[in-house]
């Protein structure tokens, strides 16, 4: 036995570290994933019998209204979560300076990343609150009457992505902190030598070497906009009218929320979204696999 | 350096840049700031709709050992706590060993294993939350501290595998090899020269999911229920629900929410922010 492990051990080993780890990850992640595919074939409510019904849950899907709001929302979550990407940017060349207490300014701005997304929707839905949030103060000093955001079904969904953008830029904005202060000097140097000047150097010279930063940032921000849910459920519910669900919303009252327990058209639900994040996950992984070589 | 350092500018544009700094950071925090002033309002300036005004007294005091008094919001943290710090642990030492594995040893799959955690790692929580549920109730630990624990370790190992397998590549082979010829063990190899080397890995990560676990609301909604097990997450937006429009209690449990993950995050900055970079330079 023991010579057996003395000969044989650089083989075993690798099984050996991973085997905690994977197991633990293919029980509560993996082996998920495709018992959550077969539920939504199913109709079930959580306690009783499945009842097989094919195709049912997914031919319903296709005439929900409510469904084709959250996808839609969903869309516009996706296309504006993305301004985080230049905002981020914008904050990070703001604040790549070495002047006097530089340091406390960057961490004042990352703020808002560090704490959790419920605690965001209650400072935003405190803010947009319509008789006395900040908010509408603010446009009262403009002689704009009060708009209750939360309460109106045209507005409601882009305050809560405004909420959300308020973490995420600072995420972009750390992301591209970090880049910008590995950009390689003497190629900045040249290009000044050469006349480029403020736009022209950011976009020739300083955005290709922040490639690594805008990767990771469209990434994050990409999955981001796709999980939006604590935001929803904290400051609208999905309302008024259902009028701000997302799909993992909406899954989620689905089910498992006072509307009932549909497991099976819950699930058929969040394969959708699974699908759409497969189409980023699959490119992520392609990326990563030229990066190691293509092996 | 770009943009060009503010000090090769004119006078003019330093003296604009020193007073645009502070101005933008209070726009920038505007909506955090009014939470915090609004937490120091005693009730009768709710009421009265006194909201921006000078307050007519500070409650500070008095709002914040309300919360504590009242609700069970000193339950929530301490959950919080008994779910975030075991899953720091046991994620971190899963995937010292897993990414241990897959950075050091060739073998057949490895790469495959590797990616299988990378993308379980990015998959939307829905499609796992019916099926992991179920496994919670039928093992007996639906609503329990450890029944949430155990899920967040399984799923923080994907992300920290990726975290620590990156790093360990990045380290120079010749150690391992050096022992191996010395005739050290696989393991003690991993234990007394890899392991050491990881401290900066380890000391990222545990802030990161600390973090992480922490802020987490939505798998605390599907685990858990009621004060006895659920973290302030989810404690929070009960509360919210019985708060109504008492926006002074709001704010201040808000803020006492927010405020363990903000001091680690003071506390640990330069590890916080190489885990959250890690890749975003080449």
């Amino acid at each position: 036995m023991r010579d057996f492990w003395r000969s044989h051990q650089q083989q075993l080993a690798p099984w050996l570290f991973l085997l905690p780890g994977v197991l633990m990850f293919l029980i509560y992640v993996i082996i998920p994933i495709f018992q959550s595919m077969n539920i939504s074939f199913y109709a079930w409510d959580g306690l009783g019998a499945k009842e097989y019904v094919g195709m049912a849950n997914y031919v319903e899907l296709m005439d929900d209204e409510a469904f084709y709001i959250s996808l839609k929302n969903n869309l516009i979550w996706l296309l504006l979560y993305m301004l985080a990407i230049p905002a981020g940017l914008f904050v990070a060349l703001f604040l790549n300076q070495n002047v006097y207490g530089i340091r406390i300014y960057k961490s004042l701005f990352f703020f808002p990343f560090v704490i959790s997304q419920v605690v965001v929707g209650l400072v935003f839905a405190w803010f947009y609150d319509p008789s006395n949030g900040l908010f509408n103060i603010v446009l009262g000093w403009f002689g704009i009457d009060p708009v209750a955001i939360l309460a109106d079904e045209d507005l409601v969904t882009y305050g809560i992505i405004a909420a959300g953008l308020w973490p995420q830029t600072a995420y972009c904005m750390i992301l591209y902190l970090t880049g910008l202060n590995a950009v390689d000097g003497e190629q900045i140097e040249a290009a000044r030598l050469d006349n480029a000047r403020g736009l022209k150097l950011l976009w020739y010279v300083i955005l290709p070497q922040l490639r690594p930063a805008t990767f990771i940032a469209i990434v994050v921000t990409v999955i981001g906009a796709l999980r939006s849910f604590d935001l929803v459920s904290i400051m609208t519910g999905g309302g008024p009218w259902g009028s701000s669900r997302v799909l993992a919303f909406y899954m989620y009252e689905q089910a498992f929320s006072e509307y009932g327990f549909r497991m099976g058209y819950g699930a058929a639900i969040a394969v959708v979204l699974f699908a759409i994040m497969m189409l980023y996950i699959a490119a992520f992984l392609y990326k990563m696999y030229r990066d190691e070589g293509g092996r | 350096m770009f943009p060009r350092p503010i000090q090769k500018a004119s006078p003019a544009a330093q003296h604009l840049y020193k007073v645009a700094l502070p101005v933008a950071l209070l726009v920038w925090l505007l909506p955090l700031i009014a939470v915090a002033l609004t937490s120091i309002r005693s009730q009768g300036d709710i009421v009265a709709g006194n909201y921006w005004g000078w307050p007519t007294s500070f409650n500070m005091l008095e709002n914040y050992t309300a919360i504590f008094q009242q609700t069970p919001i000193g339950n929530y943290i301490l959950n919080s706590f008994r779910v975030t710090i075991p899953t720091v642990i046991g994620a971190v030492a899963l995937s010292c060993m897993t990414g241990y594995a897959l950075a050091i040893y060739r073998f057949k799959g490895n790469l495959v294993i590797f990616f299988l955690f990378v993308a379980g790692n990015f998959v939307p929580f829905q499609i796992l939350m019916v099926p992991v549920r179920d496994f919670t109730v039928q093992l007996g630990i639906y609503n329990t501290i450890s029944g949430l624990a155990l899920f967040h370790i399984a799923f923080q190992t994907g992300f920290c595998t990726l975290f620590m397998r990156n790093f360990i590549k990045a380290m120079p082979f010749d150690l391992v090899e050096a022992a191996r010829v010395e005739g050290v063990s696989e393991i003690r190899i991993f234990w007394f020269v890899v392991l050491p080397l990881m401290k900066p890995a380890i000391a990222a990560l545990s802030v990161l999911v600390f973090t992480f676990i922490w802020n987490d609301y939505f798998w605390a909604m599907v685990l858990t229920q009621g004060a006895e097990t659920q973290p302030i997450t989810a404690g929070l937006n009960s509360l919210n629900g019985q708060w109504v429009s008492a926006w002074h209690l709001v704010s201040a449990g808000s803020i006492v929410a927010a405020l363990p993950p903000v001091l680690m995050f003071f506390l640990m900055q330069r590890h916080f922010i190489a885990g959250l970079t890690l890749g975003a330079v080449k």
